[in-house]
């Protein structure tokens, strides 16, 4: 059999049903291959849409996520995606063609170093030499990718080897790797040890992140704060991992979070971190961040624990497994839950005196906050929302109330502006039958406007709504804030006519400029056929808050 | 009000231990696959998480399959903890050893090509002899000598030697093995 499709095959064998990618010259074959594969491909129109659209398919799904692309310029556009995947720790796999192995470093044409380039941002990455190893290659590339702490794994084939003949024999076993094995169950003496800890604790908090969702442990989360009265905060990856109309819910924390949590944060005695990672947008200030706590620290990644913050209690392990036996050992200790009532008092009488809020316009402006409002009235609650990054990112975070994982899909890592509409596009061919609701800012979503192309030749019926402000909102704010306002190539000018723009792609562009009408004009988007793109004129200057500044701790709250 | 029992309060000594800094030379034994781009990887991590690696050598292992890498890194600047967790999420790694020092054997070889007039020569051999160096090339106006030790041997002989003039010095990095525990 052709190696290339020995590939398809490998890639079927593990389930793989829709693929994302470009063709170019390094890659025929592969191409040539997905002709026959009966596989789903997806025709980007940019390497990069094509890899966040593998991203956005896998935070929507769990499953892995593939993207194809061409050597040297295919690859390079890759490489955004990689990174981004590396940092949201995103299960996936992406399949570059190279140039032929006779061509390899003289600088051939459309050749790079992709697997150069790629090794600091990979989870692991394979470059072919043998053809005989591509089955292999693709099952261990599955395995890595989707287990242990998930993320992005490359591989790398010649043009030369995708045209060998090999023989293909499907593989079934998991593989063996020697440098692999993830550590999954969690010791249970150190278990016991966080659960007497939180049973002594007088004011607990629950900071929980991105691993609840990549774990799939939201139902675990619930149970363990349902067995006693814990407040719950969640990272902006974490969101949907905890139900945000829950009473023991305070709002997501860090630098957009609320003052209740951050506050609480400051004050706890004893913070239990569950699939998070002490990221600066989380602790401010490392030496003044939760200066009275111990912390037990759940993460599936050994590397992580104490990494920022020293761990009093490190346990490595899936919190899937984890977390029931936290719950066991913790009910086993009968701790009195009366406890924690002058912790609460505290709690509710901050988020009396701190409620999120906003100062709603007199006429028929419309307030970015307003705006996201309206979109959890339109779409009841229940859309997969995607994210590009800046302002409107953090206001959805903060009004969106996410009450399911999976539903918030945003870049929090790398922080790529442009991940909104290809990662929809991913989230609605994984999920068919949910709403996807791009939230994009005007700055972001010119950057992979091109994707809407996709989007409507492949009949996947995103919806874009675009908060637009005129600037890169984020980026004026802390001129305003932190740079004397001193506002350099913030302002975006003369943008595209967006309604007109969606239109010239075949989509479907509407505007709305009055606040009583943007929640009437996104269930028109909603309830329409086929891609949509609703351009929301906001406010020009408004400011996100509350925010820590860069550099200070959490008590320093300012807005 | 602290959290917890006092045995949890004993674990404050996890502050110390984690993260931390050890003040010491740390030899690191590394068991990777011998696969292409293994050590590509390993010294990327290391630059990319600021990590310098003081000295490094490579070489096969008594299975064709593995080859070991040995690297010294600075205890005092970076935190081992931290290097050696970072090292283990590389796939290909298989183990790794923190050495300790009492119960480890390094050594390391070095070639050192000394200015050796006539007048001064007797002098030079005289400390390689203490050294239990050897010399491995003569020349009119220089020798070249090869020796074999721990870190500190070496350093100490280039002390000696430097003042007759050093012309250049080859040093491959510091090799290590577990001492046998005694068998009773």
């Amino acid at each position: 059999m052709r190696a290339a499709d020995a590939l398809m095959e490998a890639l079927k064998a593990e389930g793989v049903e829709h693929i994302f990618g470009i063709p170019g010259g390094a890659n025929l074959p592969i191409y040539d291959a997905v002709h026959d594969a009966d596989l789903d491909h997806i025709q980007a129109r940019h390497e990069q849409g094509a890899g966040h659209m593998a991203e956005g398919y896998a935070k929507a799904s769990g499953r892995v996520g593939v993207a194809f692309a061409t050597s040297g310029p295919g690859a390079t556009n890759l490489i955004t995606p990689i990174a981004d995947a590396m940092l949201d720790s995103v299960p996936t796999v992406f399949i570059t063609g190279q140039v032929r192995t006779d061509l390899i470093g003289t600088d051939g044409f459309q050749e790079a170093d992709v697997n150069g380039i790629t090794m600091p941002i990979v989870k692991h990455s394979f470059m072919v030499q043998d053809p005989r190893h591509i089955p292999d290659y693709i099952h261990e590339a599955f395995h890595i990718a989707s287990t242990g702490r998930p993320g992005p794994v490359l591989v790398d084939v010649p043009q030369d080897l995708s045209r060998a003949d090999i023989e293909y024999e499907p593989i079934t076993d998991t593989p063996n790797l020697p440098g692999y094995k993830p550590s999954t169950e969690g010791n249970i003496k150190q278990i016991r040890i966080a659960a007497r800890a939180l049973a002594n604790a007088q004011r607990p908090i629950i900071y929980a992140g991105g691993g609840v969702i990549n774990g799939n442990a939201s139902e675990e989360l619930r149970e363990l704060c349902a067995s006693d009265n814990f407040p719950v905060t969640c990272t902006l990856m974490g969101l949907g991992g905890f139900r945000a109309s829950d009473e023991q819910w305070l709002g997501m924390l860090g630098m957009h979070g609320t003052r209740t949590a951050n506050y609480a944060m400051d004050n706890a005695d004893l913070i239990v971190n569950i699939g998070a990672r002490f990221d600066d947008r989380i602790t401010g200030k490392l030496s003044e961040f939760a200066p009275r706590a111990k912390f037990v620290h759940i993460d599936i990644d050994p590397a992580e624990i104490s990494k920022n913050v020293p761990a009093h209690i490190p346990i490595v392990g899936d919190v899937k497994e984890v977390l029931p036996k936290l719950v066991k050992e913790y009910r086993a200790s009968q701790a009195d839950s009366s406890r924690l009532d002058a912790w609460w008092e505290q709690l509710h009488a901050w988020q009396q005196e701190y409620p999120l809020g906003y100062e709603d316009s007199d006429d028929s402006e419309i307030k970015p906050q307003k705006m996201i409002q309206a979109m959890f009235a339109a779409t009841e609650g229940d859309a997969i929302i995607t994210s590009d990054v800046g302002q409107h990112q953090m206001w959805a975070a903060q009004y969106y109330g996410f009450d399911k994982p999976r539903r918030w899909i945003n870049s929090g890592g790398l922080g790529t502006m442009g991940f909104g509409l290809p990662s929809a596009i991913g989230a609605k061919v994984a999920q068919p039958d949910e709403t996807v609701v791009c939230l994009a800012g005007d700055g972001s979503l010119i950057m992979t406007c091109q994707e809407l192309a996709t989007a409507v030749r492949h009949e996947i019926p995103v919806k874009v709504f675009l908060m637009n402000n005129g600037y890169f909102g984020m980026v004026r704010q802390w001129q305003e804030l932190f740079w004397d306002g001193r506002y350099s190539s913030v302002e975006m000018g003369p943008s595209p006519d967006w309604p007109k723009l969606a239109e010239a792609f075949g989509a479907r562009g509407m505007m709305v400029d009055d606040k009583n009408e943007v929640e009437g004009a996104m269930r028109d988007a909603l309830t329409s056929e086929g891609p949509v793109l609703l351009d929301v004129r906001v406010t020009k200057e408004e400011n996100c808050y509350p925010m820590i500044p860069a550099g200070a701790a959490a008590r320093d709250m300012v807005g | 009000m602290e959290a917890g029992t006092p045995d949890l309060i004993n674990l404050e000594d996890l502050d110390a231990a984690a993260g931390a800094l050890t003040g010491r030379k740390h030899v690191v034994s590394i068991l990777v696959e011998n696969r292409p781009g293994v050590l590509a990887r390993i010294a990327g991590l290391f630059s990319r998480r600021g990590f310098n690696i003081d000295t490094l050598a490579v070489g096969p292992t008594e299975d064709p399959e593995i080859s070991r890498i040995t690297l010294t890194v600075d205890g005092a600047v970076h935190p081992i903890d931290q290097v050696t967790k970072q090292l283990h999420k590389l796939v290909n790694v298989i183990k790794i050893r923190d050495m300790e020092p009492g119960e480890t054997i390094a050594r390391e070889m070095a070639l050192f090509k000394v200015s050796a007039p006539i007048e001064s020569r007797a002098e030079i051999m005289q400390f390689a002899e203490i050294f239990r160096a050897k010399i491995v090339d003569v020349s009119r106006r220089s020798l070249t000598i090869e020796v074999t030790g721990s870190a500190d041997k070496i350093e100490a002989f280039e002390r000696m030697i430097r003042p007759h003039g050093l012309i250049e010095m080859v040093r491959t990095g510091e090799i290590a093995i577990a001492r046998s525990k005694s068998d009773n």
